[in-house]
This record gives structure tokens, C-alpha cells and sequence, in this order.
């Protein structure tokens, strides 16, 4: 692999493993709840309490096992899932002491079968047979391609990348997310028969040749960059896309980016947490979150919230940046104070007019934008699938587009929301299964 | 404060818990520091012949995280020479003269033997003697301890040569390894002992080693059959008590003995028919400290239901136990269970258990987190409120259902109708 594995110290994993006591302990305290609410509140819909009940017996390849069964991306899901808003938030215990912490017992599993040996993961019983094309070797392409090559086919998974893992291998944070995780899930899914093609973008033309030769084809191709800001003065150097400032701290010795001392963050939701939590372990003393609403609206989870206010960052709430300044580099931005012209403060949709004559300027050494991804319709467009309201159309159940035999899975579907890795490793599992089906009703 | 002193067969005890002879009553050391911790009496580690012992010794049962929810072990009687033991009894004796010391024997069938022994051990001033007719290994191979005590003959033989010696009261220890207890108890009457204790271990093999295949506990690579001990041995002991203290030819002051840990199980022992209580386990675990529990505790339980004596407890639950066939048939008389719907969970254990387990009566309603019984197809089991994790979310509600009648009165009543 191209990519340099970076084992700066400031990127250590920030939530420490539970030692093995520490997770039998903590797996005793589940009741392994019949039809469990932690199940269902996961979109993978992992068996929880089954893999909880493997670790309490210390059979952690058992555990690992039915982890990987329904998600591949375990480990990867083990560190970064929200998991307070799906598993941990529903379970039971929530209402007669605490959660059972699932994420870091799921941890705990999948720590061990990859210091170890991943465990074989049986093949479906109803196999079928055919090549199917996955463009995008992110948590969808990878939940797409594992399923599928589980149920009998011949996969072949494209990446502009050079290394597979779509935004785990790029877009997470290393103290959240170590490099090493999300390579070592593209290698189960290697040794599950999948063959990569890093590299390579798939434009319009290519798309046809690949949809000629296989029997099906997966777009997952995630989102775009951070969209610009539209302000005069964003394209000085020192103004990052927080995308790209996150790629550069997992590719490149972390001395090589200088952001300088005073450090500003535009947008509130979990991507600026990363941002300005990057921010301040590259060494800027003074990181402000500037937001345009207040703490009521904005999207961030209240744990991400918590992790960057522990971190030092500041929050400036009813703030517009409205332009950057500077010569040859940024110097300061300008801003302007906002508030709800009408409706419920809280309410992302609330109109908001500027504060007339509250404009103030912060001196600031960069400036980091993080407001969202934009969305992925360039390559919808040049191979002609049906669109509505800048989303690919698919079919409700089998997320299959307008074009025969392709299939749209993960962001890229433009949902709107919280994108997630687990939604989307689902998304791959439904489209492989739609996939599946389709084929074996066309051969019979 | 109510008064916790008891008056066991004779025997004095400022309160009714007693270290059971064994590891934790091998020295005058440990008796000591027993007795400043506040246990009211010891019965010390059984003297008898030599014999080597064999290392290791013990072995526990884990359950959920929880260390010797039932132990086991394969060490003999004490190991000491017997002069020193009756050295420091006598030691002991002279230092806490308002404790309890009973000593603990346990020799081959020769009544000369018992007569000599019997005498070395009163002149150390013990308050009584405990005959040990309960180890299930080892001495049980050379003709001692458990065979003695399954042969209701060999009990009622060795326990007179005891008696037809000693001046202080003799106790007989019960083994729980026979089908039914009240055979070697009458026995042990029909001797003439004047209390008898229960239980000694049970036989049992407490599990192998997964790695090397080896039995536990593992001696150079063998193990054998041990005594099994510890928390889950109560029920059985309960058992066994309240049937010698229901049998009307018994009538002798029992020591309750198996599974006590705390002050909770001391009540249930003494509810069950027991005058004094002995703990080894539990001691052995957390050593003569959690003694302040059990009296602490047992004094705030008589405290709190204005009770003045602990001895007022005693067989107070007894007669309640009795046949089956005296319970009040499902015709006539059941329990329902009752979800309170306000506190579930919502973890469905009660609903598997009762399909899976019972009787397919807990049905989920969908959109609602608490399932619901149906009270016509409960047969009253209990299950779902045993595995319900929430205190009180399952209610067991009595449901009169007609006439009172038993199995006995059923069967009369059809005799008579077909006479
Ligand atoms: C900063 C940040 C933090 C996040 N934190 C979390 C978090 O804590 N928890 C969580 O659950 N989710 C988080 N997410 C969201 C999560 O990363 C995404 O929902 C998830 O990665 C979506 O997977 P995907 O496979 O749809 O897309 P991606 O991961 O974006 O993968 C798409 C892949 O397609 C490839 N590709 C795109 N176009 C082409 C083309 N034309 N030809 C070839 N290859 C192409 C890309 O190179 C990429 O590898 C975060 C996202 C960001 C940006
Ligand atoms: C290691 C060990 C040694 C024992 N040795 C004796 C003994 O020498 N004589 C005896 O009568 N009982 C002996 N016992 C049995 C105990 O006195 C007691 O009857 C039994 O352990 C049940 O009580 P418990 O559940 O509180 O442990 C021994 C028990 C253990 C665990
Ligand atoms: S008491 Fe038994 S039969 Fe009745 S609902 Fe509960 S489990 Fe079912």
C-alpha cells in the first residue's frame, strides 16, 4: 500500500481499549434481552447480546464472528458509531442503571481477531453466480462487495483511491479511527475472494464498458468535497477544505501542516468537531467553532460537542463569517452577528437576519471549512440516471436506479441526515441481496 | 437491641453463629482472632488419627463474574498432632470461657479408643463434641466419616460409644449424601446424641481444566470426588433441616450448617428449625470480618419486627413445609402473574421463558414495550417474574379459583363418589 502508516503521538486513540476484565465484567451486566431493542436500533442489525454473551464465555472469534456476519466494518463501527443515538441509546438498562457499552465491547472483539486471526465467515447457503462491478471502496462498496462475494459472486470493487476504505481510511481522524482498522477491514473483504482496482476513476465511459461486463453494478461513490463558503478571500492559502486538512494528517508527517496559532472552524457539525479537534493537536492555541445558530441547533452529537469543548476549542455562537482577509495568506475574517428572525431558535430551518452594524473582524492564522459535503451528481449526470431534487432516484426497496442492472448504496444516495458508516455498510448489504435476488429471477 | 445469645442443647453462645470445623478452626491462633471478631462459638478443625493430606485441596464453582458460589474440597481432617490441638483447645477454653468450643472427632469403631479420646478432649474444658460422620472423601475410604453416617447402624453404634463416655453434650454431624436425612437422624437419636448438626459436604466433582483436560482440584495430574460446599449448597440444607425438624421422632436441637453467608440466610435457617448456625465458606472467603454482618444484621432484622430473643425464630417456618399433597391443587387455589407495565424494561426475558420454558402465555403487543400475560393460560409457575431483571415488575397475584381441596382431599373425594 502507498499510504504511510503516521504514528504521531498527538493521533493516539483518544478512547482507551477495556482491558479483557474490564469487558467480561461489562458484558456480565447484559441481560441478553429476547428481540433486543440494541438489535434493532442497529442498522446492521448486528445480534448484540449474542456477541456480548461470546465474550462473557471468552470466546472472542465467536463474538468477532457474529459481529462481521452482519457488519463488516465492525471495527470500524466499534469506534465511530454514534452509538448513543442507535445501540447503547436504546438498550435497556438505560432505564434501570447505564448502557451496556456495546461499542467498546464490539472493540474488544474485533481488537482481538485482528491482533489474531479473522475468523471465516460461512458463505450464504443460497449461492448464485455472475460478476458484479462496485465503484467506491467505501463502508458501502465494502458492505456490498463482502455480501456478495459471501453469496457466491465475482467482485470487482474500482476506487480512485490508491488505497481502499472511502472516507474510513480517509476522512476519519486517526485518534478516533487508527489507520490500521480500516486497512485491515479492505483486507477481510479481500480474503473474502473481492478483487480491488485502486487508482482508477470511473467516468462515463468507463461506467458503460463496466456495466457491459458484469451482470450488475454498484455506485457508491460517497459525497464531494466541503462546499465553498461563497465569501470574497476563500481561496488565500491558508483556508482549508476540513476534508482535506483530515487526509493530509493520515498521509503526511503531521509537521509538514502548519496551520498556525489562531485557528477558525466554520460550521457546527461533527466534521468541524474533527476539524478544530485536529486543529488544536497540530498545535493552534486558540481554535474557534463559528456558527451561525447556537448549541440548541446545531448537529454535532452532544458527545462530539463534549470531546471539543475538553479539547479547548471555543464556540462562537450567532456568528457569519462573511469575508476572508489577507494579502498573500489569511490574516483575519470578518464576521457579522445573527438571530432568528422568526420561529424556533432551535429549528435548523428558522430564518436568520444579520444584526445590523455588529460586524467585528478576528485576526486568525487559518481557517478550516466544515460545512458539510456536497453532494455527488456529477457522475449520476454523465451516465444519465434518472435525478429529482439533486438526488439519484431509486427504488424504495432494492435501491435500484433508472438504468437497468445499477444500484445506488451509501451517501451517495443523498439522504438526507447524519450520513453514517454503518447505514451505509447496510446499504451495500441490501443492494448485494437486491442484487441476489434479481439475478437468480432473470436465470430462472 | 434484641438479645442474640443462645442456649444450644446446654452449650452457651453469645450469638448463634459458629465457625464450622474446618480450615477456618485448625489453631488456637485462628479460634482466637475468631472469637475477637465476634463469632460466638467455633467448632474446631475434627481430630483423629493422623494422616497426610494432599495439595491442592479446593475448587469453586464461578457463576456470572462471582467467585466460590460453591466450593469444593478434598482435604481430610486435621493434620495436626493431636496434643497440639488439644493443647491450645484447652488454650482457648481457658481465655474465652463464654464461648463456645465444641470439638470436632472422628476415630475408627473401637470403643476404647472413643473412651480415651472422649476423656483428653473434656479435660480441655470444651463445651461439647461434634462426631464428624459427614466427610464424603478420603476418610470415607478407610472406613470413617460419610460411611458412617449412611449406615443408619454404624451411626447409632459410634454416636453411644461417644455418649456412654462424655459428660458434655455430643452433637452429631449429618451427611447429606443419603436419600433420606431422617434415617441416619433417627439413628443418631436412637443413640443417644443430644443435638445434631447438618450438613457436611456433598459428594461432587466441581469441574475440568479446559486446557489440560486435568480434573479440579488437581493433584499431579489426578483428582477425586470432593465435598461440596459454599452459597449454592442451601437449598439443599434447608431441605434436610426442616424435614428433621418436622419429623416427630427427631426432637433434638439441630445445627444448621451449608450455604450461610449472610444474615438473611441465618433467618431462613432459623426459620427452618435451626438453634445455632455454623459458616465455613463464607468465612474462608472473606475471612472473620463478615461475621459483623450476620449479628449486625440479625439484630436490625429482631429489631426492626420488635422481636426481644434470636431463639424466638426458631421452627417458626417449619410446619409450613410439609407434603405435596398437601398444597392446595391448581383447581382450587393458583398464582398469576401480573406485568406492571409501568416499569418493564422492555427486555422480553419474561415472554421467551414463558414460550420457550412454560407455558406460552406472554404475548407482545406491537407498538408496546411490556408484554402482557394471559391471565387464563398462567398456570402460575413463576418463571417470567424469575428471570424479570426489574425488582417488582412481575407481580405473583393468588387467585382463588373454588373449594379449598389438596390431592389427598381429591382422591378421598372420588373414592367417595364411587363408592
Ligand atoms: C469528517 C467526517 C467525519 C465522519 N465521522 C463519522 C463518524 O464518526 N461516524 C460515522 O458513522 N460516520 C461518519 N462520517 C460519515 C461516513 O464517513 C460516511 O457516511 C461513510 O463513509 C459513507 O460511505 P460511502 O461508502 O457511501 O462513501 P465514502 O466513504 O465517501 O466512499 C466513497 C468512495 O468512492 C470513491 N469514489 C468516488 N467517486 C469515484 C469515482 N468516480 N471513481 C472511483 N471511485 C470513486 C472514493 O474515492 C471513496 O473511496 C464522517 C464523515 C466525515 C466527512
Ligand atoms: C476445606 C474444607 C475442609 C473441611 N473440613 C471439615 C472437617 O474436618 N470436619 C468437618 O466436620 N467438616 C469439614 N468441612 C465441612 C464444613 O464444616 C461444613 O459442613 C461445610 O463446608 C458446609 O458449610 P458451608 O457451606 O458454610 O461451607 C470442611 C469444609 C471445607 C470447605
Ligand atoms: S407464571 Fe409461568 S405460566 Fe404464568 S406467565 Fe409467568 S412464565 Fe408463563
Amino acid at each position: 500500500m502507498s499510504i504511510e502508516l503516521t504514528n504521531d503521538s498527538q493521533l493516539t486513540e483518544v478512547v482507551p481499549p477495556l482491558t479483557r476484565r474490564e469487558a467480561v465484567e461489562e458484558a456480565l451486566r447484559c441481560y441478553y434481552c429476547y428481540d433486543a431493542p440494541c438489535t434493532k436500533a442497529c442498522p446492521t442489525g448486528i445480534d448484540i447480546p449474542m456477541f456480548i454473551r461470546h465474550i462473557a464465555t471468552d470466546d472472542l472469534v465467536g463474538s468477532a464472528r457474529t459481529i462481521l456476519h452482519s457488519n463488516i466494518l465492525g471495527a470500524t463501527c466499534a469506534r465511530i458509531c454514534p452509538t448513543e443515538a442507535l445501540c447503547e441509546g436504546s438498550c435497556v438498562r438505560v432505564k434501570d442503571s447505564h448502557a451496556v457499552s456495546i461499542g467498546r465491547l464490539q472493540r474488544v472483539a474485533m481488537d482481538y481477531v485482528m491482533a489474531h486471526e479473522v475468523p471465516t465467515l460461512p458463505r450464504f447457503t443460497d449461492l448464485g453466480s455472475g460478476r458484479v462491478a462496485v465503484i467506491g471502496a467505501g463502508p458501502a462498496g465494502l458492505g456490498a462487495a463482502a455480501t456478495l462475494a459471501r453469496l457466491g459472486y465475482a467482485v470487482d470493487v474500482y476506487d480512485r483511491h490508491d488505497v481502499a476504505g472511502g472516507l474510513d481510511t480517509y476522512g476519519i481522524v486517526s485518534y478516533r479511527e487508527p489507520l490500521n482498522v480500516s486497512l485491515f477491514e479492505v483486507d477481510v473483504v479481500r480474503k473474502l475472494g473481492v478483487t480491488f482496482h485502486l487508482g482508477e476513476v470511473i467516468d462515463a465511459a468507463r461506467f458503460r464498458q463496466l456495466r457491459e461486463q458484469a451482470d450488475a453494478v454498484v455506485v457508491a461513490v460517497g459525497l464531494g468535497r466541503v462546499p465553498k463558503l461563497e465569501i470574497p478571500g476563500e481561496d488565500l492559502p491558508g483556508v482549508y477544505d476540513a476534508l482535506d486538512l483530515i487526509e493530509q494528517t493520515k498521509t503526511r508527517p503531521l509537521a509538514e501542516i502548519n496551520l498556525g496559532r489562531r485557528v477558525a472552524v466554520i460550521g457546527a457539525g461533527n466534521t468541524a468537531v474533527d476539524a478544530a479537534t485536529c486543529a488544536r493537536r497540530l498545535g493552534a492555541e486558540e481554535v474557534s467553532i463559528l456558527y451561525r445558530r447556537d448549541e440548541s441547533a446545531m448537529s454535532a452529537y452532544s458527545y462530539e460537542y463534549e470531546f471539543a469543548k475538553q479539547d479547548g476549542v471555543a464556540y462562537r455562537w450567532w456568528t457569519l463569517p462573511v469575508e476572508i482577509l489577507g494579502s498573500s495568506h489569511v490574516e483575519a475574517i470578518r464576521c457579522v452577528r445573527t438571530r432568528v428572525a422568526e420561529g424556533d431558535v432551535s429549528s435548523r430551518q428558522s430564518p436568520l437576519i444579520r444584526v445590523s452594524g455588529s460586524e467585528f473582524l478576528m485576526p486568525v492564522t487559518s481557517v478550516i471549512r466544515a460545512i458539510g459535503q456536497e453532494k455527488e451528481i456529477s457522475l449520476w449526470q454523465a451516465i444519465g440516471a434518472e435525478m429529482h431534487d439533486g438526488r439519484v432516484v431509486v427504488d424504495d426497496v432494492t435501491y435500484a436506479t433508472s438504468i437497468p442492472g445499477v444500484y445506488a448504496a451509501g451517501d451517495c444516495l443523498g439522504r438526507p441526515g447524519e450520513a453514517t458508516v454503518v447505514q451505509a455498510v447496510e446499504d451495500g448489504k441490501r443492494v448485494a441481496h437486491a442484487i441476489h435476488q434479481a439475478l437468480a429471477r432473470q436465470a430462472s | 437491641m434484641a438479645d442474640l445469645s443462645i442456649n444450644f442443647a446446654g452449650i452457651q453462645s453469645p450469638n448463634p453463629f459458629w465457625l464450622a470445623s474446618g480450615p477456618l478452626t485448625n489453631t488456637g491462633y485462628q479460634v482466637m482472632k475468631a472469637f475477637d471478631e465476634g463469632w460466638g462459638g467455633a467448632v474446631w478443625k475434627t481430630v483423629g488419627d493422623p494422616i497426610i493430606n494432599v495439595g491442592s485441596r479446593l475448587g469453586s464453582l464461578d457463576y456470572g463474574g462471582r467467585r466460590m458460589m460453591g466450593l469444593n474440597n478434598i482435604e481430610l481432617i486435621s493434620d495436626r498432632p493431636i496434643e497440639d490441638n488439644l493443647r491450645e483447645i484447652a488454650e482457648v477454653k481457658r481465655k474465652y470461657p463464654h464461648h463456645a468450643v465444641i470439638v470436632s472427632m472422628m476415630f475408627e469403631a473401637k470403643p476404647a479408643v472413643w473412651a480415651e479420646m472422649v476423656k483428653r478432649v473434656e479435660d480441655t474444658g470444651a463445651d461439647a463434641i461434634e462426631l464428624n460422620f459427614g466427610c464424603p472423601h478420603g476418610m470415607s475410604e478407610r472406613g470413617m466419616g460419610s460411611v458412617v453416617g449412611q449406615v443408619p447402624e454404624y451411626t447409632e453404634a459410634m454416636t453411644r460409644y461417644a455418649v456412654d463416655v462424655a459428660s458434655i453434650p455430643v452433637i452429631v454431624k449429618l451427611t447429606p449424601n443419603v436419600t433420606d436425612i431422617r434415617v441416619p437422624g433417627r439413628a443418631a437419636v436412637a443413640g443417644g446424641a443430644q443435638a445434631l448438626s447438618l450438613i457436611n459436604t456433598i459428594n461432587s466433582v466441581i469441574g475440568v481444566d479446559l486446557d489440560t483436560w486435568r480434573p479440579i482440584p488437581d493433584v499431579d495430574g489426578r483428582g477425586s470426588h470432593g465435598g461440596y460446599c459454599g452459597p449454592a449448597v442451601k437449598p439443599i440444607a434447608l431441605h434436610m433441616l426442616s424435614s428433621l425438624y418436622n419429623d416427630q421422632t427427631v426432637g433434638l436441637p439441630l445445627c444448621g450448617i451449608g450455604g450461610i453467608e449472610t444474615w438473611r440466610d441465618a433467618v431462613e435457617f432459623m426459620l427452618l428449625g435451626a438453634g445455632a448456625l455454623q459458616v465455613c465458606t463464607a468465612a474462608m472467603h472473606y475471612g472473620f470480618r463478615m461475621v459483623r454482618d450476620l449479628t449486625e444484621g440479625l439484630n436490625d432484622y429482631l429489631d426492626e419486627r420488635h422481636i426481644a430473643r434470636v431463639e424466638d425464630l426458631i421452627g417458626q417456618a417449619a410446619p409450613k413445609v410439609g407434603d405435596w399433597n398437601d398444597l392446595r391443587l391448581s383447581t382450587s387455589f393458583q398464582m398469576v402473574a401480573r406485568i406492571h407495565s409501568e416499569s418493564c424494561i422492555g427486555c422480553n426475558l419474561c415472554h421467551i421463558a414463558c414460550d420457550d420454558g412454560a407455558h406460552q402465555c406472554i404475548g407482545r403487543i406491537p407498538g408496546q414495550i411490556a408484554p402482557v400475560v394471559r391471565e387464563e393460560d398462567c398456570v402460575g409457575c413463576n418463571l417470567c417474574s424469575l428471570v424479570c431483571p426489574v425488582p417488582g415488575c412481575i407481580e405473583m397475584v393468588p387467585v382463588e379459583k373454588g373449594p379449598v381441596e389438596t390431592w389427598r382431599q381429591h382422591e378421598a373425594r372420588l373414592q367417595q363418589q364411587q363408592a
